[in-house]
């Protein structure tokens, strides 16, 4: 008999260990020439699509004719970039009021009794100009670190239609007493400086006062310029039933009276100085002529009239001022998350389709971790794709922008690195949705299907205005394209009026909120699909 | 010649050669494929629910709005089409995906004559199931839109199709969902791959509206708009303002119907002279 010696392969035994897993699932993909077009097609049309948004900008100073045709263009430093004032935190804001203010030295305190507020409509004529009072008008006393516009402040006052409140660095806003100021209910106001913080008070009577808010201004000097103010915004007449954001600004203006004014401290100044902050400024374009704000000062009453708003600035919310932000630049990531789903579901459907699901579940049993596998790979290189379609898309449009002579909203760098980023995270983490989904239904047609209705015809429908906004918000709030938050340029402030609708880049969920919405669907798709994928045969 | 072994029968030799032979062939695949029916049914209540929710949230006050109530309510076209493309892409790369197209092309030799079989039916089917949606978006209009300020007082007559410029965004919108599955049908015959047509297609559609959204330049906006096949083609939905745009309703969907003659050609093109 002879013995015969059983064949052995002189190759390494293989492993079924997660790391040779997903080398052999990164394989697979790096070897498909379709599929890695197809990231690089997503970078290219996101980034493509940005530039052509950049390039298609407006020169902040080209006017328009009555025709509505663009009139003669300048380009470059001749046009002279409008330099929208930035607050302590990096925002663009607006800071126009008419500023009646002495210096205060140190800690002291400043108390007012605020009798009335009117208001009228400018453009008008005076003797038409009807009575309006816009529910932001504002008028008290604000502590300021000097008359720079942009620079830190606190400050109290009454409001045309919210009652006392007391705001600070253009973002904060506390309410206090409620109701309307008249001569039969005055509204006595207080702010007080000690060191680096102050404290704001309000009082029906001036002798029962509460507390309204305390806040900290980091860095602010020891003199500063303290007094009274009064202010009033445009008053926003928009279509926004439609979602067309057409927005008919009318500039307004605001007198108040004041009377009892005491202060305590050191006062160097003798007397009060009239300050008409940011007349003339970038963003008081269509405030009205010289001379319109003013201020008289009877026997300790002053009569002070203002015009403008100390509120941060909403793109597209004034008539003059910058309409494009970085999420317009970012519009074409829909079409860039298409071409990374049309990959992300051939990754899965292709096994399928080929049969090589068999050899893939031969090699390695352990289904779930086939499926952990391809969601990591797939992620992965969509998350890198995102961010180099999102980098190229704002950097690439800004720089053709700023070539272009455009404005572009300014954006805190914080703020910008978010929507970078999150548009990112957005495309890596519906490719894993569109993995799992194509785990369940296996077809690819059923899968980008399925894809395409939850998250790109919801954002589709809510990006170009027309569609109601009641309508797109509700579809943003619970379906996968809820993400898009993420892109958000600004957040809502209830005290400046604007049209918050998604066409105007504002979303219904906050933006790592919406981004939670797409995560929870992506999380029920991947359990289902593993469930199925044990379950059924291959 | 010896006369046929017995045992054996004698088959009449098929006639797929003819017109109405191939018709009746790709009839046979469409109609006993399950997805079709449900796409078709899933496309035309896509269709009329998103009309009817436009319809529904919106308002017109008494101060008046410049809203265009045949568009409003044919809205549900922009989501449908989505369907539509689906179903289109479909009828030809399912037979890639399964080699049904060497079955095919054997017994059909003709390919101008299959693609055309292909073309004619899909767009029968798309026709029959979008007048009965695009009909129910103009009843739900009808219906809806008078409860929310579109009303006489405000200018705003009941959608009719008695009505021309109501009837020629109704019979517009099916032929533009015709249109839009025949783009697709050319599309897909030049990729044969389902998930690339679907979104090649879908990509080519939204990118036009989504990006004149943001665009500020009023004539790179009216340039864009009137060569995007969405754009362009659903300037037929407009009853109002027509003075405001680029083109005309029906250049608007010419220029729809160009996009498609040129899908199509191109797709015919590779199908006859590349290997299937």
């Amino acid at each position: 008999m002879t013995t015969v010696t059983p064949y052995r392969s002189t190759a390494r035994d293989a492993h079924d260990g997660f790391g040779q897993l997903l080398h052999a699932e990164w394989t697979k993909f790096r070897t498909v020439r379709g599929w890695v077009i197809g990231m690089i097609l997503a970078v290219l049309v996101t980034g493509g699509l940005g530039v052509l948004i950049g390039k298609s900008t407006v020169p902040s100073c080209s006017v328009q004719n009555s025709s509505g045709q663009q009139g003669p263009v300048q380009h470059g430093a001749a046009c002279g970039q409008p330099g929208y004032p930035l607050g302590p935190g990096g925002e663009p804001v607006r800071d126009e009021f008419y500023f009646v203010r002495q210096p205060l030295a140190g800690n002291g305190s400043i108390t007012v009794r605020v009798t009335s507020l009117t208001g009228r409509l400018l453009g008008a004529g005076p003797g038409s100009a009807p009575p309006v009072v816009v529910p932001w008008s504002k008028a008290g006393i604000i502590i300021k670190d000097g008359t720079r516009q942009g620079s830190r402040y606190a400050a109290m006052m009454v409001t045309g239609g919210n009652g006392v409140r007391m705001q600070w660095n253009y973002t904060g806003d506390t309410a206090g007493l409620p109701g309307t100021v008249s001569a039969a209910r005055p509204r006595w106001l207080r702010l007080s400086r000690d060191g680096g913080t102050i404290t704001g008070y309000d009082s029906a009577d001036g002798t029962h006062w509460a507390r309204v808010g305390t806040v900290a201004l980091a860095g602010l000097p020891s003199t500063v310029q303290a007094g009274l103010f009064v202010t009033s915004p445009q008053q926003a007449a928009y279509s926004s039933s439609f979602g067309s954001g057409t927005v008919n600004n009318n500039s307004t203006e605001a007198t108040a009276v004041f009377d009892r004014v005491s202060r305590t401290g050191r006062w160097p100044a003798s007397a009060w100085t009239g300050d008409d902050v940011g007349a003339g400024g970038p963003t008081a374009g269509s405030a009205a002529g010289p001379g319109s704000s003013r201020y008289h000062q009877v026997a300790g009453r002053f009569t002070v009239t203002g015009s403008g708003d100390i509120a941060p600035l909403i793109a597209g919310a004034l008539n003059d001022g910058p309409a494009i932000t970085v999420r317009d630049y970012l519009l074409g990531t829909f079409a860039g998350l298409i071409a990374v789903a049309v990959v992300a579901a051939m990754f899965m459907t292709a096994e399928y389709r080929r049969g090589l699901i068999r050899t893939t579940l031969a090699a390695s049993p352990h289904r779930g971790r086939v499926l952990a596998a391809k969601a990591i790979v797939i992620g992965s290189a969509a998350l890198v794709a995102g961010l180099a379609a999102a980098a190229a898309a704002v950097f690439l449009a800004t720089d053709v922008a700023h070539g272009n002579g455009s404005s572009v909203f300014p954006e805190p760098w914080p703020t910008e690195l978010r929507i970078i980023a999150g548009t990112a995270a957005l495309i890596a983490v519906a490719a894993v949705f569109t993995l799992a989904i194509a785990t369940m239904v296996r077809r690819s047609a059923a899968a980008i299907l399925i894809v395409i209705v939850t998250i790109v015809i919801p954002f589709v429908l809510s990006a170009p205005p027309g569609i109601p906004a009641g309508l797109t918000e509700w579809l943003l709030r619970i379906t996968p394209a809820a993400a898009f938050a993420l892109q958000q340029p600004a957040p809502q402030y209830y005290q400046v009026q604007a049209s918050y609708i998604p066409s105007s880049g504002f979303f219904p969920l906050a933006p790592w909120t919406g981004f939670a919405v797409l995560c929870g669907w992506t999380a029920l798709a991947l359990v289902l699909a593993a469930y199925l994928l044990r379950r059924r045969d291959a | 010649m010896t006369a046929p072994a017995a045992g054996l029968t004698v088959v009449e030799p098929g006639h797929a050669r003819s017109g109405k032979e191939t018709l009746h062939a790709e009839w046979t695949k469409l109609r006993t494929v399950a997805s079709t029916g449900w796409l078709l049914l899933g496309g035309a209540a896509l269709t009329i629910g998103v009309s009817a929710a436009v319809d529904a949230a919106v308002t017109c006050p008494s101060s008046g709005c410049r809203a265009d109530p045949a568009k409003l309510s044919l809205t549900g076209v922009q989501a449908g089409q989505a369907i539509v493309v689906i179903i289109a892409v479909l009828a030809v790369s399912n037979e890639y995906s399964t080699g049904m197209i060497r079955i095919t092309l054997t017994a059909m030799p003709r390919r101008l004559a299959l693609l055309a079989a292909k073309a004619t039916l899909i767009t029968g089917l798309v026709v029959a199931a979008s007048a009965v949606a695009v009909l129910a978006c103009v009843l739900a209009g009808r219906l809806i839109l008078p409860g929310h300020g579109f009303t006489t007082a405000h200018g705003y007559p009941l959608l009719s199709l008695g009505h021309g410029p109501d009837l020629r965004a109704a019979c517009g919108s099916v032929l533009y969902l015709a249109l839009i599955a025949l783009f697709s049908l050319g599309v897909a015959t030049a990729v044969r791959e389902t998930a690339v047509a679907i979104g090649l297609v879908l990509g080519l559609l939204y990118v036009f509206p989504v990006v004149t959204s943001a665009i500020s330049n009023q004539h790179w906006q009216r340039q864009l708009e009137q060569i995007g096949p969405m754009t362009a083609g659903l300037y037929i939905q407009a009853t109002a303002n027509l003075r405001s745009l680029p083109l005309t309703p029906w250049q608007g969907l010419g220029v729809l119907a160009l996009w498609a003659t040129g899908a199509l050609s191109s797709g015919a093109l590779v199908f006859r002279f590349r290997d299937a």
